[in-house]
């Protein structure tokens, strides 16, 4: 497998560590195969991006990468742990974020930190110095005990953001950041994921829009339950003789035309995983 | 040419928020005109008003000549709208629903179908299916369809595309290009600054106000800097590298390069060896056309 542009750039004398590895993946809800023999790695402070139409498969593969939801066969490990035998341990290692349910509407800036630094077991005093840290980082100290549903959408989120990462996770799962944002906000909250990945946390992002994929350091694309196509942006751009991902993935991620009825799995792709 | 939609000067304030300050555009017979702004924009605001919906505080809002207050019953006969919500009745199936919305607007499926033809034949064939259990791209062409059926002369489309994969948003704009055969005016907005390219015109929207309106093309030449593209294998580094170079003016990541707008839209050596001084190596800088987010982004700094 190859290594992202990013880790050459780091030197290759150090291996980079696989912080999700996925070895003939299947999942199936009775005759139904959502995922079919799925391999790959993602490496630490990796930006990765998973896409693929609705119905591909995507939601159900994300639900084993974070522990909600077993493998029918094949080998996951997230973090260091085995998604079927250790999902708990999974869930601690990870953070999550998605565009419209991350914070409580109800509950002041601060209060939602103080809930998820609580969840994830920081200790007290760890919450309040992280709390401190993450108001002056994104200058929201006049935010702190304001309600949510008072912030402006782009606030919102990069404040979701942090919180994802408030407890120093292995890796972050992103569903579409930065959907519906005004451009300047959407390239702020880009940059605090670079941010994040430099510090070592594994990004892993999964969208409908194809110029966030543009973003990733490596993308997959799946269609059907399998992956299509693996490797960085440009080297598929090259390969598919592409401008854009938009592209490649109107050209490959779904065969043929028919219209495809819906997916008869338990779980819909829109459905949003906490 | 015909004028579908006359606005000028509609405001509209919800408590203290102003939703629309002051906008004012035209809109003519047979054009895809698109609104391209974020989430709270205004566009969904402007789109209730244009369809009777809701009430300007100020301004005159005139729809295929009626006005859009006093002209509401008869407008509502002649106006198609698809709210950003899937808002069709769940439990009944896809064929109940599309006779319900036929029936409502005094037509038959039948009268009009050739119309929804090229759509609808899509989902036909699950046309005893509940339409609370259709996928999304199906749900989106069963919505399209029950908006069109009584042959509006104005579509509206909110966000039509938001949350559909990449594969069904090309299918969902080759069907609105179809539909300019049949002299219907369509006005769709979309946060997605790729989708305007997709348009006849676009307003860009923002805060409650139109930053431009005009072709796309033209929006993007109105870029008043030349742009550069700068890449490197250390992004982050770069972006903070070209941000503190002096002769720098603007820089934005834009997918896996960097846009930079220079002084006296130029630069030399100095930023190589700058750059290089930052510890970054393997640059490679083009000069790149500006594309409606460039534009956008430009507007914005104003």
């Amino acid at each position: 497998m190859n290594i992202g542009i990013r880790d050459k750039a780091k030197g290759i004398s150090k291996m980079k560590e696989a912080v999700i590895s996925v070895k003939h993946l299947v999942k199936k809800f009775g005759n139904f195969t959502a995922n079919d023999d799925l391999n790959f790695e993602v490496y630490e402070g990796e930006i990765f991006g998973f896409l693929g139409a609705n119905g591909a498969g995507k939601t159900t593969a994300i639900r084993i990468l974070s522990g909600l939801s077993a493998p029918t066969s094949g080998e996951v490990v997230v973090a260091g742990y085995n998604a079927k035998k250790q999902p708990e341990q999974i869930k601690k290692n990870i953070g999550y974020m998605c565009q419209k349910f991350s914070l409580y509407n109800d509950l002041t800036v601060k209060e939602n930190i103080m809930l998820y630094g609580g969840i994830y077991g920081l200790k007290k005093a760890l919450i309040k110095e992280r709390t401190d840290l993450l108001l002056d980082k994104l200058n929201f100290r006049e935010y702190g005990d304001r309600l949510i549903s008072d912030l402006p959408l782009g606030l919102r989120q990069k404040l979701a953001f942090s919180v994802a990462v408030l407890h120093d996770p292995k890796i972050v799962f992103l569903d579409e950041p930065t959907g519906g944002v005004n451009p300047l906000t959407r390239r702020q909250f880009w940059e605090m994921i670079y941010e994040t990945a430099e510090r070592g946390i594994t990004v892993f992002v999964t969208t409908h829009y194809m110029d966030e994929a543009e973003y990733c350091d490596r993308i997959s694309i799946m269609s059907e339950g399998k992956i299509v196509a693996l490797d960085t942006p440009a080297n598929l751009k090259r390969q598919y003789n592409a401008a854009s991902v938009d592209e490649i993935f109107v050209k490959i991620a779904r065969p043929g035309n028919k219209p495809h009825p819906p997916a008869p799995s338990p779980e819909g792709e829109g459905e949003h995983i906490l | 040419m015909q004028k579908i939609i006359e606005a000028s000067g509609i405001s509209k304030k919800f408590g203290d928020t102003q939703a629309l300050k002051d906008i004012s555009f035209e809109v003519s017979e047979g054009e895809i005109f698109g609104f391209i702004g974020p989430d709270g924009a205004g566009k969904t605001t402007l789109f209730r008003i244009i369809a009777t919906l809701l009430i300007p505080d100020k301004g005159n809002m005139k729809v295929m000549g009626l006005d859009s207050v006093s002209g509401y019953r008869e407008l509502r006969k002649n106006i198609g709208y698809m709210p950003g919500r899937f808002s069709l009745y769940q439990d009944l199936s896809v064929e109940e629903n599309l006779n319900f919305y036929a029936t409502v607007f005094g037509t038959t499926v039948k009268e009009n179908y050739d119309l929804i033809a090229d759509i609808y034949s899509h989902i036909e064939p699950f046309r005893k299916r509940q339409a609370g259990k259709l996928s999304g791209g199906m749900k989106q062409k069963l919505a399209l369809s029950c908006a069109l059926i009584h042959k509006p002369g104005l579509l509206i489309l909110d966000e039509p595309t938001t949350g559909v994969d990449a594969v069904s948003r090309v299918e969902f704009w080759g069907m609105l290009r179809k539909l300019r055969q049949h002299n219907i005016t369509i006005i769709v907005s979309t946060p997605y600054m790729d989708e305007a390219m997709k348009c006849d015109r676009v307003a860009l929207i923002q805060g409650g106000l139109i930053l431009s309106v005009n072709q796309p093309e033209k929006i993007r030449s109105a870029f008043s800097r030349k742009l550069f593209s700068v890449k490197a294998p250390e992004k982050y580094k770069l972006i903070n590298a070209l941000r503190s170079y002096p002769g720098t003016i603007t820089a934005y990541p834009f997918g896996d390069s960097v846009h930079v707008t220079f002084t006296d839209d130029k630069f030399d050596d100095s930023l190589i060896d700058y750059l290089g001084s930052m510890g970054i190596s393997n640059i490679v800088i083009n000069e790149s056309r500006a594309g409606i987010e460039d534009r956008f982004l430009e507007l914005m700094e104003k």
